[in-house]
């Protein structure tokens, strides 16, 4: 990350803790996750201890501690996407990647996460990969939405980016 | 069909919502208008006059929040956007930001007059990176255009506007525990009074506003209070962007007076039941609020008329259930979320919040003992006006609602030891493993 970046992110706020969550988007974004180093270095960036990074990175579900999977599989598991199977298409998920939910695929590129409510409920059952919403994703799309995600992985070396319905 | 105001540009074929198809249809006139003709004072009692009410949950009247900021020129003062869009059921803020940011960007100008302050903060939930994108650009656009940033419109206004992304915590969406994670916190909620109209961000007088709520605003500057307070009610004016998901055939998004029936919502707009099923119950303004069922169908949509019915217009979002629906399996959803999302600072929710996810877990695993129905209603008693923030009662409300009218229900699931859906509906079946606590 350039000096410029974290120069342009401090000067939004008047205080620079509030660079706080932003940063470590940013960090993790880098790094795939939160380690210890970058929580040292954010804290003496901001006049904090580790400690009160430490705290923050845990309270919020988005920041990683440990290694995942090059790409995370969101799949919403609240009340709208229920109703409408989401727990048909989590079990399908892990039958199709041969993990379970929170585990990593041995080749290092799908974590499955389940997640509560995205926002997106009109299109529930509702999976979302980086900035993409897939939906209504049902129990036999499961397939053809991780086919989708590994070819773009290995295509392109980068996030897949291609959203949309099934 | 009544007129959509919010989302009548999302009907104009090929509208992506750039800054030329914003100006091209009316757009950020409302801004150049409230400059040349008001001033904070009188915008902000146009606002009041609208009736205008918050659409984020609380339903507080906007013009009179506003009023409540110190005049004092010299003091710093803040306005945040709250896009932090996360109570279970509700995607409208998503839309109205995907589809039309400068409108919410309009919306913030005018607040900002309003209340005399130079720094304005979008805080956008986490995970909605796409619409953290949108609206980083659009304020780009239209900062190259002298609409955002020093000396606006020529002249002496200025605002900085920043998109700021929150990190995957539903308790972020209460306005206090948004301005704390704006600071660079944990979520926790503040002890109120002082409210953020005194002691806000950076301890700063501060206006938390909606998304919807504010992308009223040009309208209302535009077309006036008076024709805004003649939609809906006296008390409920303007339309609503209910959110209808669920056993509908056309979930989605539907702009409607605010005091539009739940009949006409869910069978005229949202389609109607799918497969032909019948209606069983209705949670009208996401899942913090109360059940309702179908005798409360002709029930409006407005603040009052469901609370009168005994639940709340809340965040707007519309989850509809139809028959082959368990409502402790719902109950055994809706308390995890809260389980998962309690800040963890008041005992009161911390503890009940669990106590009441592990109790209808018990429940619906065909595990529960008759006194459990009676547990559950003592939880909820004890979770409830006991804390510092709403959440709690959040979590205990629609519990109560559930057991209030699908008591027999949960009644059968105990004497049953099962389920009595769980074979019965594949979509809605649970997974045999069971679920995470």
């Amino acid at each position: 990350m350039t000096e410029e970046t974290i120069q342009h992110i401090l000067s939004r706020y008047p205080d620079r803790r509030s660079a706080l969550l932003p940063l470590m988007h940013l960090y993790q974004e880098e790094a795939g996750y939160l380690t210890e180093e970058i929580i040292s270095q954010l804290a003496g960036r901001l006049g904090l201890t580790p400690t009160q990074v430490a705290e923050v990175a845990t309270f919020y579900d988005m920041f990683r501690l440990k290694p995942g999977g090059r790409c995370e599989i969101w799949v919403c598991h609240n009340l709208s996407c229920a109703l409408l199977g989401a727990e048909q298409v989590i079990r399908r998920l892990e039958e199709a990647l041969g993990v379970s939910v929170g585990e990593t695929t041995p080749d290092g590129l799908f974590t499955i996460k389940r997640v509560e409510c995205l926002a997106a409920c009109g299109l529930a059952p509702t999976i979302q990969v980086g900035p993409d919403y897939y939906g209504p994703v049902s129990a036999k799309d499961v397939g053809e939405l991780v086919a989708r995600l590994r070819k773009a992985l290995v295509d392109s070396n980068q996030q897949p980016a291609s959203g949309g319905r099934l | 069909m009544s007129e959509k105001i919010l989302t009548k540009r999302f009907e104009i074929p090929g509208y992506r919502g750039t800054l030329e198809e914003y100006e091209a249809t009316g757009g950020y006139q409302a801004i150049t208008k409230a400059l040349k003709e008001h001033t904070p004072a009188s915008l902000t009692e146009m606002v009041r006059r609208s009736g205008l009410r918050g659409r984020g949950g609380a339903g507080f009247p906007t013009g009179v929040k506003w009023g409540f900021i110190p005049k004092d020129p010299d003091l710093p003062k803040y306005l945040v956007c709250n896009a932090d869009e996360s109570e279970p059921g509700t995607f409208k803020d998503r839309e109205l930001i995907m589809r039309d940011p400068h409108q919410l960007i309009e919306g913030i100008l005018l607040a900002s007059f309003a209340i005399g302050c130079r720094t304005a903060y979008i805080y956008i939930r986490g995970e909605f990176i796409a619409g953290a994108c949108i609206l980083e650009q659009a304020i780009r656009d239209a900062a190259a255009r002298g609409l955002v940033g020093k000396d606006i419109l020529g002249g002496s206004f200025s605002l900085d506007l920043h998109v700021h992304r929150g990190a995957g915590a539903y308790i972020c969406g209460e306005e206090t525990a948004l301005l704390e994670s704006l600071e660079g916190k944990r979520g926790l909620p503040r002890l109120k009074p002082p409210f953020p109209a005194t002691s806000g961000l950076y301890r700063k007088p501060t206006v938390v506003n909606n998304v919807e709520t504010l992308s009223n605003l040009p309208h209302i500057v535009l077309r006036g209070a008076e024709w805004f307070s003649s939609i809906g009610n006296p008390k409920s004016t303007g339309t609503r962007v209910f959110s209808v998901s669920g056993h509908v055939r056309r979930p989605g998004i539907y702009e409607c007076p605010i005091n539009v029936s739940m009949r006409e919502l869910i069978f005229e707009h949202a389609g109607g039941m799918r497969d032909g099923r019948r209606l069983k119950a209705v949670i009208p303004g996401g899942s913090s609020v109360s059940v309702l069922t179908e005798q409360h169908l002709d029930t409006r949509m407005d603040f009052e008329s469901l609370a009168t019915a005994g639940s709340m217009a809340g965040s707007g979002g519309v989850i509809v259930m139809d028959e082959t629906t368990c409502m402790v399996r719902v109950g055994e959803v809706v308390s995890r979320f809260y389980h998962h999302e309690s800040c963890g600072q008041c005992t009161q929710c911390r503890e009940g919040t669990a106590w009441l996810h592990k109790t209808l877990r018990r429940i619906e695993e065909g595990r529960g003992r008759t006194a459990d129905l009676d547990l559950l209603l003592d939880i909820c008693d004890n979770m409830k006006g006991k804390t510092i923030c709403p959440l709690s009662d959040a979590a205990a409300m629609p519990i109560e609602s559930y057991l209030k009218y699908f008591r027999d229900e949960f009644e059968q699931h105990i004497v049953e030891r099962a389920c009595p859906f769980g074979a019965r509906v594949g979509a809605w079946a649970r997974p045999m493993n069971g679920f995470p606590a």
